[in-house]
């Protein structure tokens, strides 16, 4: 199915948290939606007999300025084809529902997420940092990040 | 060097070698040096290749150790991040006197490529332990391992044990 | 799994205690500086905790302020076994965004270049399960032979580990003149050498006692956790990107997907993760040997290079078969020509992951053999 075909096909189960799906020149086509509706989308795009996306290939975040955007990028094995899906949440609050429990795979991704660009995923059984020291400050992947001067008495 | 030089020499025969107790010791101390490898990222796969068959480390008189108790010197391959510096710092401590260090590669020798925007990697092994040899290079070519290994049996077999206040002129 | 189950009822006859272990972050057969927090009961182990970190090298924060082709030198040392792969789907990311058509030439010497390192890749996985395992021959021959490989990949690049051979619409260097017989010749003894470890190492009763029925992997649960690459098709999955979505040119070849087919131990169990590996070189040396046959050897490698890199504004995921798995570079361009953001999918930090699930209720030796049988490279994990 094509990326268009999907967006139609939710559009008609989950309506408006389907935003809009956008076709266009050097982009992968994708399909924008609602950070509220996230898990319900997944969990139907996992579980559909015709989309049956069971290979969570990258959940990556992003930082969009005042923004931070999730991007989910989907493979099925079954059927061979690929999906793109995004949410975007404001900086202040940036809570997007966790699928750690449709895909266990992202599990350490959205640890990662989590840990350079401070996304915080709801319902994550274990939302803590992965590749930074524990006691680490900030989200290095931010644009307004700042390096700390000093670590641990080390310089940085 | 020194006593082996001494062993050429035809006017003492009888098998006798004349020589300092200290060179012995020194001699012996750097051709028998048991060292902790700490492989820490590409550095360490050109240190394998260099144990295995081609280059054979282990005709520097060189044996791995995995405990730095055990260890004459630790040899620091690849890039150190902030959160392995401290535990660099504990290993180092736990090594007996005397105790030497190999730094290989940029990232520990200065950070490497990593050194401008690296928000995690140490810049240079040598702020936290002091450093005997370092070994440019990324990754070095098992050559330049070569060189670093002769490099630190001649520190070593130079070092005085004896008196060594004294010689340093510290008393 | 009979002999496992009645391991079980011994032990759980004995007084234990459970414990918690660490193993790591330096520890000679963690492959690297990965910890592992383990919990045993006795020999057992019930839990396994991974702790990732100790290489994490700010990859992508330097992406950001890097243009497009100094990126390429980072990418090699993300995963540094098999650095000629991993640039790969990076410069077929930016190619595919520039429009640029890389001459035929330049598309043949990266197949061999690749395939050659996939061998190389998989000696050293294979050399290290078996030091794992307790056997330490293996090792000595593979680095023997892996030496060739690296000669060869040493004279077209000019590097020995990290080659930063491949630039946007060609290649670094070009072939020289006894490369076609060189790669034979390697492809020889690769051959050679793996008819002898199968002997020493592979059917060797002690090594099948120690990897067979250890680790079980279903694909269900390989899928769920989005494993890849031979661990994935040593759970019986025919998931290959060079065949399952064709880049470059592996459509012209003819090449099997190797998948565990557990003629010893039972399917996704360790021996077969390894084995797939087997199968897997030899996979490879058919492919090398068809490409040098159908290899143009006129023609400037260079040419299609463009000189300034500026990507249009917009997005691609693109992804290729690593040794270890499917390899992913999400790049978002605002334009200019440094990305906004490079998101790299290492194929080990997502295999990796799987650990805790496979790991559990097998005894504490065991747990060194399935890390063994994954084959990470922590620069990948942590980037
Ligand atoms: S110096 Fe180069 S090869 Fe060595 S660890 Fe650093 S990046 Fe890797």
């Amino acid at each position: 199915m094509t990326a268009q075909e999907i967006f139609e096909k939710l559009r008609t189960e989950a309506g408006d948290a389907v935003i809009e799906c956008v076709v266009q020149p050097s982009y992968d086509p994708f399909i924008r939606i609602a950070p509220q509706a996230v898990f319900d989308i997944c969990h139907s795009l996992r579980d559909d007999e015709l989309l049956a996306f069971d290979y969570l290939m990258s959940l990556s975040a992003t930082d969009l300025g005042d923004d931070l955007g999730v991007v989910y990028h989907l493979y099925s094995t079954k059927w061979k084809h690929k999906l793109v899906v995004k949410t975007q949440v404001p900086k202040d609050n940036p809570v997007v529902p966790s699928v750690e429990r449709i895909w266990r795979s992202a599990d350490w991704h959205e640890r990662e997420a989590f840990d350079l660009l401070g996304v915080r995923f709801d319902g994550h059984h274990n939302l803590i940092r992965i590749l930074l020291p524990y006691d680490w400050e900030g989200h290095p992947l931010r644009k307004d990040y700042r390096t700390p001067e000093t670590y641990h008495g080390m310089k940085v | 060097m020194g006593l082996l030089n001494k062993l050429d020499d035809p006017y003492e025969g009888g098998g006798i070698v004349l020589g300092k107790v200290e060179e012995l010791l020194n001699w012996g101390r750097s051709k028998s040096d048991w060292y902790l490898h700490f492989g820490l990222a590409c550095c360490a796969i050109e240190f394998m290749a260099m144990n295995a068959s081609h280059f054979d480390f282990m005709r520097f008189g060189t044996i791995p150790r995995t405990s730095p108790r055990q260890a004459d010197f630790i040899m620091i391959t690849g890039t150190v991040t902030f959160k392995m510096a401290d535990r660099i710092k504990i290993l180092y401590e736990q090594m007996a006197e005397p105790k030497y260090v190999i730094s290989v590669g940029s990232c520990s020798n200065s950070g490497g490529p990593y050194w401008e925007h690296g928000y995690h990697v140490l810049k240079g092994i040598d702020q936290i332990i002091p450093v005997d040899v370092y070994i440019p290079g990324c990754p070095p070519r098992p050559e330049a391992f070569e060189e670093g290994m002769i490099l630190l049996q001649k520190k070593i077999s130079r070092q005085a044990i004896f008196n060594k206040r004294k010689r340093l002129g510290t008393e | 799994m009979s002999e496992k189950k009645k391991i079980d009822i011994e032990y759980s006859q004995l007084d234990s205690e459970r414990m918690r272990i660490n193993v790591g972050p330096q520890h000679p057969s963690t492959h690297g500086v990965l910890r592992l927090e383990v919990e045993v009961d006795g020999e057992i182990v019930t839990d396994v905790v991974p702790h990732l970190g100790y290489l994490h090298r700010s990859f992508e924060k330097h992406c950001e302020y890097m243009t497009y082709p100094q990126i390429i030198p980072y990418i090699d040392r993300m995963d540094y076994i098999s650095a000629m792969n991993n640039e790969w789907p990076y410069v077929m990311a930016l190619e595919k965004m520039l429009d640029v058509k890389v001459p035929e030439k330049v598309e043949y010497l990266r197949v061999i270049v690749a395939e050659l390192n996939r061998i190389a890749n998989h000696q050293i996985a294979v050399a290290t399960f078996g030091l794992d395992a307790g056997a330490f021959t293996p090792f000595l021959f593979y680095f023997r032979d892996r030496e060739y490989i690296i000669w060869i990949l040493e004279k077209l690049s000019g590097a020995r580990l990290l080659y930063n051979y491949f630039r946007v619409g060609g290649v670094a260097g070009d072939v020289y003149p006894t490369f076609k017989e060189e790669c034979h010749d390697v492809i020889a003894k690769v051959r050679k050498t793996n008819a002898e470890v199968m002997n020493l190492l592979i059917h060797n009763n002690i090594f099948i006692k120690r990897t067979a029925g250890v680790g079980i992997l279903t694909p269900d649960v390989a899928i769920n956790y989005g494993c890849s690459g031979p661990v994935l098709r040593g759970s019986g999955m025919a998931h290959d990107l060079r065949r399952d979505e064709p880049y470059s040119i592996y459509d012209r070849f003819d090449f099997d997907i190797p998948v565990g087919k557990g003629e010893v131990g039972v399917v996704g169990d360790c021996w077969n993760r390894n084995m797939v590996r087997m199968h897997e070189m030899e996979q490879s040396c058919r492919i090398i040997e068809q490409a040098l046959e159908q290899m143009p050897m006129e023609g400037d490698v260079t040419a299609a290079i463009p000189k300034r890199i500026k990507l249009p504004k917009g997005e691609i995921y693109s992804r290729a078969e690593n040794p270890k798995g499917e390899l992913g570079f999400y790049i978002v361009s605002n334009g200019t020509d440094k990305p906004e953001r490079l998101k790299a999918r290492g194929p080990s930090f997502v295999n990796l992951s799987v650990i805790p699930e496979i790991s559990k209720g097998y005894m504490f030796a065991d747990l060194i053999l399935i890390l063994g049988s994954i084959d990470i490279v922590l620069g990948e994990v942590d980037r």
